[in-house]
């Protein structure tokens, strides 16, 4: 929180994903899973109960054949940043500061041994990114020796959810410090999904360097919260005011419309509203 | 065999009669109590609570109980702050009513947290921003000036007050007692209100979310308001059933009556100012966010709009149009109707500002998600009524509650032998078959 | 809650919030401390004063 109160400029890690090349395949939930020491049950067919940080969700355009069209839109958490900076709808309402906004990184962050689980951060979170763990984490036998060591595994009765594998984040800084590098390049950080994805469907890098492809690919436009210049990338709840740091891209306009809720016959979107 | 406890000049039933209707409430409670100890040790995989619903029974019950433990404060302000001294005489149950109200909060939220045991983190690494925050602190400090406004009546306890510094105690604090209930309005507007907050400024969810002022969402002050409304109604009511059960009057009608209609008033400019932000939020707010009225109200099994129906016309408009008038308060039937329903009206308040939101879907191709509670939270929420009921008992036999009990209900002078044989069991007055329902 | 915690931020908001907490307790405390050191004195003026 004290960091907010410094001018310096920082960087703005944020994810773009390619609607019109995600297959669906799911390697994306896999990665992340090994990658986070996510915990799973053995039925995990409720998948009120299951954590999935990075979710891939199916969607149609209810269309009858043949012109059925289907899109899979993997959900990550969005790093919300709010409307200023630092008030994503989740870090806002934590009573105990157990998530954070990064202002250097724009990362939301969760710390698991100060969340007490009263999961109003899931209440407040409309996309759903946010997880509870009802039990206990119990690994199959041996797999604890696979576990990731980068990642604290999470007990019962705490909040979890995507970081933008934050770890990967302080490792390449670790390098480049001791390279004697104050910037991170491109490659040097990259999340487990985005080089999981066989299709290149996701793209991660820093919204605010003009340089990297993010940036390039949705053009966001900081006047307005990050929304994107790009007539074909979109962010999901735009309206809402949550600005996410995960911009979708895709040609097809049914799938740029299920981002958000419209009034029937709304053509554009409005101005979102704006909060506190 | 109790009878040097019980206050002078009144009537209770024998004492194995009362130590069966406790037993009975103690049944449930114990019942209550295993379901506790299960989501204590086990986790709250006990409940039916999920991903979605992070928000459940438990948080509508806890809201719920505040809302109408607000008779407490409410009349407690009426009483030592505005000089309406004709609540005397039932600011003792209120008092009661809102302890047992906020304790039971306070145990609800201490199932309800994931890990307990880190339940003080929300006070030692307090955010300041969290409406949450402001509801911990504000119900855990409303909830020690209730005990202290407590306190001075378990302290006119006949044994207890033989006690030259518990009695002398109990006068300095009825003394100074205008101070506490001061605290406690100051207190209580923060903590009713936050609740509300709770929902109103969750921006990312458009069933919920208010504009307001500064930092507070229009709930924020429609929930004060309404607990200022309905929560008189429920010591009404609680008072009413406690008439019924031990089978007299216990409070003049002038209190009863000026409770009434003072709640009927607040009742009426509440549903007015809950219809207004109704209608700002259906044709300004949500539309802004692309939603519709009937987009919160269809395509799911149970949150059709008879909900917004029942809550703002037939709970809010139709209990304040009795309340407000002379002839609807002073008939009995027209007025248990309206505190009944201006009851059930708070607390569907509540279910709608908890459990709906966690059902309305927020993307597009999220789908409504309905939820049912497991026995566990079922046996947790009743435990606080088991609780209520027992303290309830115990405090009507042995503390003097009621002032005007022993006025309203003169004892018939016995005959000199007869009076030594009878003084040591106070006669019958709790009927046999009741159950802790009825309580 | 307290300055010495690490979180602490000498804002507006932690003014606001924790002052009118900290006032509230401190009448809750004066209030009872005052009531109780009281009722001790009464006390003894009883014990003083068996006729009272």
């Amino acid at each position: 929180m004290k960091e907010g109160r410094t001018h310096k400029r920082f960087q703005k890690f944020g994810m773009v994903i390619d609607l019109d090349k995600c297959t669906g395949c799911g390697s994306c939930m896999v990665a992340c899973m090994a990658e986070n020491n996510v915990p799973f049950r053995k039925d995990e067919s409720n998948k009120l109960l299951s954590i999935t940080w990075m979710r891939v969700y199916k969607l149609t355009n209810g269309m009858p054949f043949p012109e059925t069209d289907v899109c899979y839109l993997p959900r990550p958490c969005m790093q919300c940043a709010g409307q200023h900076e630092g008030h994503s709808p989740c870090v806002s309402v934590c009573p105990a500061i157990a998530t954070d906004y990064s202002m250097e990184s724009g990362i939301v962050s969760q710390i698991y041994t100060r969340c007490f689980g009263c999961r109003y951060c899931m209440a407040s979170c409309p996309y759903h990114a946010r997880y509870f763990n009802w039990w206990d984490p119990i690994w199959p036998d041996g797999m604890e020796k696979y576990l990731s060591p980068n990642v604290s595994p999470r007990m019962r009765g705490v909040v979890e959810k995507c970081s933008f594998c934050f770890h990967r984040y302080q490792r390449a800084k670790d390098r480049a410090y001791m390279e004697g590098r104050r910037e991170l390049q491109e490659d040097e950080y990259q999340t487990a999904c985005t080089q999981a994805c066989p299709a290149g469907a996701i793209t991660f890098g820093d919204l605010n360097n003009p340089k990297h492809a993010v940036s390039e690919m949705v053009e966001p436009d900081p006047k307005h919260s990050g929304r994107p210049k790009n007539p074909n990338a979109f962010r999901l709840l735009e309206r809402l005011g949550t600005n996410p740091k995960v911009y979708y891209l895709s040609s097809r306009e049914w799938v740029r419309r299920a981002g958000d809720n419209y009034l029937k016959n709304e053509k554009k979107v409005k101005k979102p509203v704006h909060h506190g | 065999m109790d009878s040097a406890l019980i206050p002078r000049g009144v009537k209770r039933c024998p004492l194995w009669q009362f130590l069966l209707f406790i037993g009975a409430a103690g049944i449930v409670l114990l019942w209550g109590v295993y379901a506790m100890f299960l989501c204590w040790f086990k986790g709250l995989n006990q409940t039916n609570m999920n991903d979605y619903y992070g928000f459940a029974l438990w948080i509508w019950a806890d809201l719920a109980v505040i809302a109408v433990g607000g008779g407490a404060f409410f009349t407690g302000l009426l009483r030592y702050i505005f000089g309406k001294d004709a609540l005397k005489n039932i600011i003792n149950y209120a008092v009661l009513i809102g302890f047992i109200c906020y304790s039971s909060a306070l145990l609800i939220l201490a199932i309800d947290i994931g890990q307990p045991l880190r339940g003080w983190f929300i006070f030692w690494h307090a955010n300041v921003h969290s409406m949450l925050t402001e509801v911990a602190f504000c119900l855990s400090c409303y909830f020690g000036v209730l005990t202290i406004e407590y306190i001075p009546l378990i302290l006119e306890n006949r044994q207890i007050d033989k006690v030259p510094f518990f009695h002398h105690l109990g006068h300095n604090m009825h003394e100074v007692m205008a101070v506490f209930a001061a605290t406690g309005a100051f207190l209580s507007f923060f903590h009713q209100g936050s609740l509300g907050g709770v929902a109103g400024v969750l921006f990312g969810r458009p069933f919920a979310f208010r504009e307001g002022i500064f930092i507070w969402p229009w709930t924020f002050f429609l929930f004060t308001w309404s607990a200022a409304a309905c929560g008189p109604c429920f010591t009404i009511l609680v008072t009413k059933i406690t008439e019924k059960v031990v089978g007299k009057k216990l409070v003049k009608d002038n209190a009863i009556e000026l409770l009434a209609k003072i709640s009927g008033w607040m009742l009426l400019t509440y549903t007015i100012a809950k219809f207004i932000d109704t209608w700002y939020w259906v044709t300004v707010l949500a539309p802004s966010q692309g939603f519709t009225l009937m987009d919160f109200y269809s395509n799911n099994p149970l949150y059709g709009i008879w909900i917004l129906i029942t809550e703002i016309a037939i709970c809010g408009l139709v209990p304040a149009a009795i309340l407000i008038t002379p002839k609807g308060r002073k008939n009995p039937v027209a007025l248990w109707i309206a505190i009944s329903l201006a009851v059930v009206g708070v607390c569907l308040n509540r279910w709608v500002m908890v459990l709906q939101i966690m059902a309305v879907p927020v993307m597009t191709f999220d789908n409504w998600v309905m939820y049912l509670p497991s026995w566990q939270e079922v046996a947790t929420t009743i435990l606080p009524g088991a609780y209520g009921v027992i303290l309830i008992a115990i405090s009507y036999r042995y503390l003097p509650v009621f002032p005007n009990e022993a006025e309203l209900n003169p004892m018939e002078p016995l005959p000199a032998e007869e009076a030594e044989e009878k003084s040591v069991e106070p006669s019958v007055d709790l009927e046999p078959e009741l159950t802790p329902a009825e309580a | 809650m307290f300055p010495f915690n690490f979180e602490w931020i000498w804002d507006m908001g932690h003014v606001v919030f924790m002052g009118g907490l900290w006032y509230a307790l401190t009448i809750l405390g004066i209030g009872m401390t005052y009531c109780i050191i009281k009722a001790a004195m009464d006390a003894s003026k009883d014990n003083g004063d068996p006729h009272h």
